[in-house]
């Protein structure tokens, strides 16, 4: 109990010693301080997921105080409400986060604002806990918000170019577009059912509406505007790709392992009301179908590294997305964990590969690598093939977990296994168009390596680079989570039994293809021995590096005529209203002011003339 | 010897208040303007020499002498200014003394 009421606290606190003390911390103090509670925090985790997997209770809770009470005796708490979904959650977050905020303190060290990054990534860590541990939407949406601004704040954490600012504000501005949606589906949910815990929110929706029924409707479209804007999935997904302005850890941390899944969570934990609607449970299968295939062509056609792995990170929150509107939720979740791990891992060996290049990040620049970094090479291979979940990774076990149960499923289908496939396929190719052209041939980048902490920074890559590939083979029980799934389960059961017996020889079979296709495609991009390769960026090619089209069509349909209308209006029409009482005060002011000028013989004859008429009044 | 009537030393001390009043607004240079206010006070000593001689009381005789210590007084002051303001604006014109102007 204690251990879970005090989970997001070592974190605060240790924010707020950072933040409060400033640069009068060393680095090591910094260090010790930041990492370490992150550090108790994940051991916390640790034993708080034992005792729930050893204890007969599903549920862990803590009621710490009240925040604020409603009408209808609704009273919102701070309470933690810990089971299997949060549980898993909060391991990945803290357990996560700990490895990479180990990375960043060697990553970041020679940074002069060193402990203002280390602040901003202790307090993501809060608002993370808090979001995937409150028991009611309220503190849900304080965590929500909480990792926005953590984003939005680390985005722009070198301030001083402009392109980073933008994209920060840019991150800020489409996210908020979907919590706008989920506030207003909060609003709605609490009119109806006047209650916003979610345990009791979700049954008074199963008791009081129907399947199918218009109320359900609404408020699992409301979510889901709010997941998609916070998962980058179609259409507010043009944020991702330009937060990779932050550092790396950061990408590593907030854009592939935690935050961007909060929307796969919400919906997880929000599944009693999408249940309810089939209709909606189609809309995130598609949503998250239509991210994974547009995310991987974009991807095809990058040529940052850490643009790569952003399509490719949206490109499997499709598929969390799509194993979700599929009703797999535990395939959903199962595979965010596994994804977390190989992301995670991704992108800290690619910050390895861009700090040990001098900051180039264009992989038509880099080359050979396999000879020259031998050790982030392996572990970038490592993350690949998990990505491409060849047999035996953990990416494997939940992608094909997710693929299975597609066929089926009453709210996917055929169309959408489809479209998993390919999106596999594609995965592949562009996983080993980046591994050909930054690791094999030879090297197209004369200038010599930078190595610094190289063999510290190594420590958490090995740790995340074993659970990338065993993370697979730890088994989630989420029966008593996703209780009100497993009923309607039959039909499903009758429908698997049905299947095409080629389903499962082709899942698996893809990544293989897509392997053979680009060992072949990509042959000079394998074999190349130190010329440069052009990389042309025209027509479609470059349509699919701008995020196919996404970013072009915003500009049009929204930036520009608001910016037009900005510049129409401005001058104010209603300020001009208001600009009057200003205008009334200054004709004061000017004629109380001419009278005092200054000049001592205007006062004398003011007295003169002012006696006068006192006396004339008198003497009338 | 017939007593002067009391309208008399009236209309002369308001005659020599105009004067002196007209003066103090109309001349620009500091030192006539303090020569001005010499002949209002004066003017005002008139009336209450004329007032204490109409009702034989030393009310306005003790009164002049105040307003004669007064006057005094304030040249000391005024010319000290003068000296002063000479000094640092090479110039006696009041007009020029306008930095408090609003």
């Amino acid at each position: 109990m204690l251990l879970l009421a005090l989970l997001p606290f070592y974190p605060l606190l240790s924010f707020l010693l950072l933040a409060g003390l400033g640069k009068r911390l060393s680095w090591h103090a910094a260090t010790l301080i930041s990492v370490g509670s992150v550090a108790l925090s994940a051991i916390s985790s640790a034993i708080l997921v034992y005792q729930l997997s050893s204890s007969e209770a599903t549920v862990i809770s803590v009621h710490l105080w009240q925040w604020f009470s409603l009408a209808m005796g609704a009273d919102i708490g701070f309470s933690f409400y810990l089971d299997a979904l949060s549980a898993v959650m909060i391991c990945v977050v803290s357990g996560v986060g700990f490895l990479i905020h180990l990375y960043a303190a060697f990553y970041m060290k020679s940074d002069e604002n060193f402990n203002r990054f280390m602040a901003y990534m202790n307090l993501f860590i809060v608002a993370m806990l808090i979001l995937v541990l409150a028991d009611n939407l309220v503190l849900l949406y304080l965590g929500w918000e909480g990792v926005g601004l953590c984003s939005f704040l680390l985005i722009g954490f070198w301030y001083q170019e402009k392109a980073n600012v933008l994209a920060a504000r840019k991150a800020f501005i489409v996210t908020r577009v979907g919590d706008t949606a989920m506030a207003i589906g909060l609003f709605i949910l609490f009119d109806w059912l006047g209650q916003l815990n979610i345990q009791e929110a979700t049954q008074l929706a199963q008791q009081n509406w129907q399947v199918g029924s218009n109320q359900a409707y609404w408020i699992a479209l409301l979510l889901l505007g709010g997941a998609v804007g916070k998962s980058a999935q179609l259409p507010l997904q043009t944020w991702l790709p330009d937060a990779m302005a932050g550092p790396t850890p950061v990408s590593a941390l907030i854009h592939a392992a935690t935050m961007v899944t909060a929307g796969v969570y919400l919906i997880a934990r929000m599944h009693g009301i999408f249940l309810l609607s089939p209709e909606v449970m189609n809309y995130v299968a598609w949503v998250g179908a239509l991210t994974l295939l547009l995310a991987g062509i974009a991807a095809l056609a990058q040529n940052d590294i850490k643009r790569v792995l952003a399509y490719s990170t949206m490109s499997q929150i499709g598929y969390m997305m799509l194993a979700l509107g599929a009703g797999a939720w535990s395939a959903g979740i199962f595979h965010l964990m596994t994804h977390a791990f190989f992301k995670a891992l991704l992108f800290l060996t690619a910050g390895s590969v861009i700090l040990a290049l001098h900051h180039q990040q264009n992989i038509f620049k880099m080359g050979g690598l396999l000879k020259r970094l031998p050790v982030e090479s392996s572990l970038f291979a490592i993350g690949l093939i998990c990505l491409i979940a060849l047999p035996g990774t953990s990416g494997f076990f939940s992608k094909e977990a997710i693929i299975a149960e597609l066929w089926s499923s009453p709210t996917a289908g055929a169309q959408l296994w489809w479209c998993a496939i390919i999106g596999a396929l594609v995965t592949s190719i562009y996983s080993c168009r980046l591994f050909f052209l930054a690791f094999l041939g030879e090297s197209r980048n004369q200038s010599g390596l930078h190595l610094c902490n190289a063999n510290r920074m190594r420590l958490p890559l090995l740790a995340l680079a074993l659970l990338s590939l065993f993370g697979g083979l730890i088994h989630l029980d989420f029966s008593s989570v996703f209780s009100l799934a497993n009923r309607a389960s039959e039909a499903v059961a009758n429908a698997r039994a049905n299947e095409p017996i080629w389903l499962h020889p082709i899942a698996i079979a893809m990544p293989f293809v897509g392997i053979i296709f680009s060992w072949l495609f990509f042959s000079d991009y394998r074999s190349n021995k130190g010329q440069e390769i052009p990389y042309k960026a025209t027509g479609f090619i470059g349509v699919c590096r701008d995020g196919v089209g996404f970013d072009w069509l915003y500009d049009w349909l929204l930036v520009k005529p608001y910016c037009l209308l900005a510049r129409l209006n401005r001058r104010d029409v209603l300020d001009q209203v208001l600009m009057l009482n200003a205008w009334y005060a200054r004709l004061w002011y000017g004629a109380l002011s001419a009278t005092q000028n200054g000049q001592l013989r205007w006062y004398a004859a003011a007295i003169g003339v002012a006696v006068m008429c006192l006396v004339g009044v008198m003497a009338l | 010897m017939t007593a002067i009537p009391l309208s008399h030393a009236l209309v002369l001390a308001c005659i020599l208040f105009v004067i002196g009043f007209v003066g103090v607004i109309v001349r620009k240079n500091t030192l006539f303007m303090l020569m001005s206010l010499e002949v209002m006070l004066n003017a005002v000593g008139v009336a209450f020499i004329g007032a204490g001689s109409a009702w034989q009381q030393a009310d306005g005789q003790i009164m002049f002498i105040l307003i004669l210590t007064l006057a005094a007084a304030e040249v000391a002051v005024g010319l000290a200014l003068l000296i002063r303001m000479q000094r640092r604006f090479r110039s006696l014109d009041i007009d020029k003394l306008s930095q408090l102007r609003g």
